[in-house]
């Protein structure tokens, strides 16, 4: 399954909606011209939205560190959604758990990003 | 004892790390893995695959990569190989260290570590080939995780 990316607007905070496979190849190409797109765009309240995404290997993973820190050196902020138990348990033993925002509700993302 | 040996030359693609993660699940689930441990088999065979596609042969379209799977009631092997310039493993940086955290890159063989019980670098003229263990009821009978480099 190839990746796709959505985006949508909530109370001023872009929610990507992923789906399918994060790794070396497509899937990690996807996500970073989407954020590089919305980076550009001057978006700077960005939650990713991983929980239709089904897999991510190392480079997937590296993908989302570089997402992470080019949003935060332009300036804003990037977190993450819904992770699937696969996911959340790559990000623990990559200790990457630690340094990403983790939120597992909508809402409540939103409002972190406003707080 | 019985052990059942398949093997794959491929070309050095990102469309052969995912035969080879495909093959590796097959062959995993075949062995008698359950799921999450199918799940981490087949994720070190592609990040060992990945390692020799992309920083072993380097995508040279005239260098192979060989993966080698050798299953028996106890454990499955896993050999991959490529035809690169070496890889020696002592100099590969630990991604957890603060300063690592943040790379995009460096993760491949952390990983390798964290999903399978034994694994094993042997340097080949030329390339490197790397041996992944994983035990059909978890690490051998002496209960160690080993790493040697040959």
């Amino acid at each position: 399954m190839t990746m796709k990316a959505s985006s949508r607007q909530v109370d001023g905070v872009t929610i990507v909606d992923l789906s399918g496979r994060i790794t070396l190849g497509e899937g990690s190409v996807v996500l970073r011209d989407t954020v590089k797109e919305l980076s550009n765009q001057g978006q700077k309240k960005i939650l990713l939205n991983l929980g239709d995404v089904t897999y991510i290997d190392s480079s997937g993973i590296g993908e989302l560190v570089s997402a992470f820190t080019s949003i935060r050196n332009a300036g804003g902020e990037l977190k993450l959604l819904n992770l699937t138990k696969k996911v959340h348990d790559l990000l623990q033993i990559t200790k990457l758990y630690t340094v990403f925002d983790i939120q597992d509700d909508e809402a409540s993302a939103i409002g972190a990003f406003n707080r | 004892m019985n052990a059942t040996r398949v093997s794959y030359t491929l070309d050095s693609t990102l469309a052969s790390v995912n035969k080879a993660e495909q093959a590796a699940t097959e062959v995993a689930a075949k062995s008698g893995f359950g799921e999450d441990d199918c799940g981490r088999i087949a994720m070190a065979v592609r990040e060992a695959a990945v390692n020799a596609v992309l920083h072993g042969n380097r995508y040279d379209p005239t260098k192979r990569v060989t993966v080698s799977f050798e299953s028996t009631p106890d454990a499955l092997s896993v050999a991959v190989r490529d035809e690169g310039s070496g890889l020696d493993p002592a100099t590969l940086p630990d991604p957890l260290a603060p300063e690592n955290l943040l790379k995009q890159s460096g993760r491949g063989i952390f990983l390798i570590r964290a999903f399978m019980d034994e694994i094993r670098f042997r340097t080949m003229s030329p390339g490197t080939e790397i041996t992944m263990i994983k035990f059909v009821r978890g690490p051998g009978r002496d209960g160690n995780n080993k790493e040697a480099n040959q």
